[in-house]
């Protein structure tokens, strides 16, 4: 149970997706404009990293493993996940209409992003069994969605803040992931 | 011939996949430690968005429309995999250092929009300077970025083993922070501000 905690924190503060692994960062700078989309965006990467763990580890260890074709990893896992996000869209849409309006275009679009498929290598390399990876992925996706809410928020302040032309948009945003990433630093000496 | 140099010359400075339309990001600030890793990092992405490049070119008229993606996703993962076991191979250092930015290079936008945006409507020799101009573009991007991320993280410059230069007084006590994480946001977003300012300038 030890184990599954400091996983879970692990994955969600101390080596936060966007801000030490660099993972997903093309949602991170684009979406995090508004915080009800960095919501929506958040939760959806959640939903499709804690599912694409799910399916890609079974894959990986039952399927890849004992027919020696471990290499096809990087073809397999995209396929499946690229297939996972299609069947989850389609659910989501016959099932609740409502919540598929709120998920938007952000649901297909986590298709090619790096944080879910970063993800599903992470959970091979670092030898994860089926319910760490489980929790590392809850984690991945809490953090992912937490730092997406803070960069929200302060980005709100910043369109009523007078800037210098040059750093107006995306530099700026740089600059204050620099700010976040030094903050999250501190989770550093939680985890021993 | 014209239109060649065109394409060729796109993606270097006025189409820059990382300071003007910020794509690939996530292995541009993550690999950009030294000068090494960007470089074998440019050469992997480089070669996959040019056999992507050719061989959508190639196959353009027989892939059907609704299927496109699909494909050129599968065609991108097999190129990747190559690459993998090629720097598994020959060049287990180098990729030890990149990591899973290696496989992560199927889902770089950049040659997922390349595919979509150039190769599967040019011919063949038009695909290609894309993909090279694209690839220099990239290249020097995550060179400049590394290049000072190394200079101010060590306070030396060294390529490949070769020490090239050091700076006295910032060798004893190197600016780390350069080297973390934070550093590469805060070296991305000063260029990102002053190719804005340039721009602006113009």
């Amino acid at each position: 149970m030890r184990e599954l905690v400091v996983i879970f924190f692990g994955m969600a503060l101390v080596n936060n997706f966007v801000l030490v692994r660099f993972l997903g960062l093309c949602p991170f700078f684009g979406v995090s404009t508004k915080l009800t989309n960095a919501l929506s965006m958040g939760v959806a990467v959640l939903l499709v990293m804690l599912v694409a763990s799910a399916v890609t580890w079974p894959i990986y260890h039952l399927l890849l493993v004992p027919y020696q074709v471990e290499f096809m990893e990087t073809v397999i896992f995209i396929l499946v996940i690229a297939v996972l996000v299609q069947i989850i869209e389609i659910t989501i849409r016959r099932t609740n209409l409502t919540l598929y309006r709120a998920f938007g275009i952000y649901l297909p679009l986590i298709t090619t992003n790096c944080a879910v498929l970063g993800l599903a290598f992470i959970n091979i390399r670092h030898e994860y069994t089926f319910f760490e990876s489980i929790f590392a992925s809850l984690g991945a996706g809490i953090g992912f969605t937490l730092v997406l809410i803070i960069m929200s928020g302060l980005r709100e302040r910043l369109e009523i803040t007078d800037l210098p032309h040059a750093f107006t948009g995306t530099p700026i945003a740089f600059i204050i992931a620099m700010f976040l990433g030094l903050a999250f630093l501190a989770f550093a000496g939680m985890i021993g | 011939m014209r239109c060649l140099n065109k394409d060729f010359s796109a993606g270097i400075i006025r189409f820059n996949p990382i300071f003007i339309l910020l794509l690939g990001l996530c292995p541009a600030l993550a690999v950009s430690t030294s000068l090494d890793n960007a470089i074998g990092m440019t050469a992997a992405a480089t070669f996959v968005l040019l056999g992507s490049n050719i061989i959508i070119a190639v196959i353009r008229q027989y892939v059907p429309k609704q299927v496109r993606i699909p494909v050129f996703i599968v065609i991108i993962a097999t190129l990747v995999t190559i690459v993998d076991l090629l720097l598994q191979g020959f060049a287990p250092a180098l990729s030890a250092a990149l990591g899973i930015f290696i496989p992560l290079i199927v889902v770089n936008c950049m040659i997922l929009g390349r595919a979509e945006a150039f190769a599967s409507k040019q011919g063949v020799s038009r695909s290609i300077m894309d993909a090279l101009g694209v690839g220099i573009g990239f290249g020097w991007a995550l060179a400049l970025i590394s290049l000072i991320r190394q200079l101010l993280g060590t306070g030396s410059l060294s390529f490949f083993g070769q020490q090239l230069l050091t700076i006295p007084g910032l060798v004893e006590e190197p600016a780390i922070i350069f080297l973390f994480p934070m550093g590469a946001f805060f070296v991305v977003g000063l260029l990102l501000a002053l190719f804005k300012w340039l721009e602006a300038k113009k």
